[in-house]
């Protein structure tokens, strides 16, 4: 009896459940079987598998070979277990050593001709595996990048079947470029509220800031460092090549207003809504956001990064989401594409995918109603719960929501002299697809009115670019982070409600014009605290330490909307 | 007779010559009938053995031992039955075994699994 263990790791949502995998070369009839809850590709394995090892020029054990993924009651699927099932196989059968094959982790899925291919979720994969105290993980070549990006583990990137057998055997990690983690320098604490320190101070001697063509090395700490990243501050993860000029906010001449409640929204993390006649530059708006915004630190970088990576949207150029990201869905997306979902695996929807970033629904009077209330629940609570009949997934959807309307379904060029075609009731009608509950949840409403040429030619004069804002933004930002030290709230839409009225409550002159909301039932209890978070982010923008009755009715204003 | 009918051949005598030095005694030897063939029928001890004897030439085609798949065994129990069912003698138990032989540098390596099915 030969029997041979190792471990592999299994992904449900974004969570890494580790596996054992037990290969038994016994007595008997000559053939494979796989037992432990599999799904169709993974029972696929088998033929997989054997190819590979055979054309690795290794024997085929000539005996009864039974593979098992532990925990037997966890439904396992997908094809990321073939190189855990080999090696566990191939060590039972005695061409690698035991002992090293029970040693790592081993990810991957494999070529009929012993090639290793790349694997969705790498990322989580070996947060998880680390997690349960591995200490190398083996990944194929291409997700190597990937991998690396988490610290404290020793990522082996490998292309063949027979390169990793190699290295089991000899047990020489020098043979391959293994790479341990040194993506990022040590990460100081409080990173953002420490402006004053140099990028990189502190990291350890080994894996210095200083090695040359090795992708960033120190996450920028300091203000300056973060904006001197230079022209990658400006790119969102969706424009993929840098010879498209990046999208800038000073393209959008004419509203000054609406750039405004732009930088408040990505001050505080708020939600935005845009409503105006086409043309106006509502999307060139939502689009600019993004670029408003800082860039992810380290942890949240992770979190979006394993995000993506089990959604398979990861860019291979560039394993680590650093900007945050900005996902915009067509309007005839189903709620599956945007809360997540699917038969077999369970992949995250778009609302996931813009975790700390913008979800930016364009024409939104035209996405399906229940798609539009089915955002409300991860709008409260941050995450979202997709259940099918294999089980339930959680997966956190922490996102700005960005909607923009037209006032009517006709679209017509209106002067204003010349009203829209529309019926008063097709307008009405139009718009009520918003439902009360959700727009009560945007906490900025803007109108983007068409501007005259004076004002276009006008506003061309004050217009600031990006880089500018977002130079203010983080400053707020910063001020926002100073106060919530010590808390797990990152910008002031996150803050309780709680909080909001006990350690942050507002001074009885400050809240005056909200009380008078509060009781002619114009504001809703929700309502309020939306009101006071935006408060807080103008008081921050401003540099007041805290609101006065200026910010609350400002706020106010913005929650109303102009005209609605 | 084909080339690999007389491999066949020359194999279930080796099988034998094996089955006997390991002290069987064989009762009937390549019996027929509509649905199929036994190569070999044992008696071990107060069990009835069904033998598959499977030779090969060599690996190019897959081992010997992985030719007999499930659909063969499944084939071999029916066959048992009705060989049965024509005899007086009672067993215990019925086994069925698998020999297989493989030629290596022109000589045989052989691999006997008892009770497969």
């Amino acid at each position: 009896m030969a029997v041979a263990r190792t471990r592999c790791v299994c992904l449900i949502g974004v969570t890494g459940h580790v596996i054992d995998v037990e290969a038994d070369v016994g007595n008997g009839l000559a053939g494979m079987h796989l037992i432990g809850m599999l799904d169709t590709a993974l029972s696929e394995a088998r033929d997989r598998v054997r190819s590979a090892v055979v054309n690795s020029h290794y024997a085929w054990p000539d005996a009864r070979i039974t593979v098992s993924l532990f925990p037997a009651s966890l439904p396992k699927r997908g094809s990321t277990f073939d190189l855990a099932i080999a090696v566990a196989l191939l060590a039972a059968a005695g061409l690698v050593p035991r002992a090293r094959a029970a040693d790592s982790f081993f990810l991957g899925e494999l070529g009929l001709d012993g090639s290793l291919r790349t694997v969705r979720g790498v990322l989580p994969s070996v947060l998880a595996a680390v997690g349960a105290g591995a200490g190398t993980v083996v990944v194929p070549a291409r997700n190597g990048p990937e991998a690396r990006l988490v610290p404290g583990v020793t990522v082996i990137p490998v292309s063949t079947l027979g390169e990793l057998v190699g290295w089991l055997r000899s047990g020489d990690p020098i043979n391959l470029p293994t790479l341990t983690d040194h993506l990022f320098g040590e990460p100081a604490p409080g990173t953002s509220d420490d402006p004053g320190s140099e990028p990189g101070e502190g990291t350890d001697p080994s894996s210095g800031p200083g090695r040359p063509g090795d992708g960033p090395t120190g996450f920028p700490t300091g203000l300056s460092a973060r904006l001197s990243a230079g022209p990658d501050i400006l790119r969102t993860p969706n424009d993929g090549g840098s010879e498209a000029p990046a999208p800038d906010l000073c393209d959008v001449a004419g509203q000054p207003f609406a750039r405004r409640a732009l930088e408040v929204c990505a001050a505080g993390g708020h939600n935005l809504w845009m409503l105006g006649p086409p043309g106006t530059g509502k999307t060139m708006l939502a689009e600019r956001l993004p670029t408003l915004l800082p860039a992810l630190d380290r942890d949240e970088a992770l979190e979006v990064t394993a995000i993506h990576s089990v959604a398979g949207t990861l860019p291979a150029d560039r394993p680590l989401l650093e900007r945050p990201p900005f996902m915009a869905p067509h309007h005839t997306a189903t709620i599956a594409a945007i809360v997540g979902g699917g038969s077999g695996t369970i992949r995250p929807g778009a609302v996931s995918l813009a975790h700390k970033g913008v979800l930016f629904m364009d024409e939104a009077p035209e996405f399906p109603t229940n798609v539009l209330d089915a955002l409300r629940q991860p709008l409260e609570s941050g995450q979202v719960t997709v259940s099918r009949a294999l089980g339930s997934v959680t997966f956190p959807a922490r996102f700005m929501l960005v909607l923009a309307a037209n006032p009517c379904p006709c679209a017509q060029r209106t002067r204003p002299e010349e009203p829209c075609r529309c019926t008063p009731a097709a307008r009405r009608r139009y718009l009520a697809r918003l439902s009360g509950p959700l727009l009560d949840r945007i906490d900025v409403k803007v109108s983007v009115m068409r501007a005259t040429r004076r004002e276009l030619f006008a506003d061309r004069r004050f217009i600031e670019s990006s880089r500018v804002v977002a130079e203010r933004v983080l400053l707020a930002r910063e001020r926002a982070a100073k106060r919530f030290a010590g808390t797990p709230w990152r910008c002031n839409a996150e803050v309780p409600t709680g909080a909001l009225h006990s350690e942050y409550r507002l001074p009885a002159k400050a809240m005056t014009p909200l009380l008078g909301c509060l009781d002619n039932g114009v504001l809703s209890a929700r309502g309020l605290d939306r009101v006071l978070r935006v408060a807080w982010s103008l008081a921050d923008l401003k540099g007041r330490g805290r609101p006065g009755v200026e910010e609350t009715n400002a706020a106010l204003g913005l929650w109303l909307g102009e005209e609605r | 007779m084909a080339a690999k009918d007389e491999l066949g051949r020359h194999g279930e005598q080796i099988a034998v010559g094996y089955l006997l030095r390991n002290g069987m005694q064989i009762l009937d030897r390549n019996w027929r009938c509509p649905d199929g063939e036994i190569d070999v029928l044992a008696r071990d001890g107060r069990a009835l053995v069904v033998v598959e004897v499977k030779t090969r030439s060599g690996r190019t085609h897959g081992t010997a031992l992985e030719a007999v798949n499930r659909a063969k065994l499944v084939r071999l129990r029916g066959l048992a039955v009705q060989w049965l069912s024509m005899q007086r003698e009672r067993f215990e138990s019925v086994r069925i075994d698998v020999v297989a032989l493989e030629r290596f540098a022109g000589d045989f390596a052989i691999r006997h699994e008892r009770g497969v099915c």
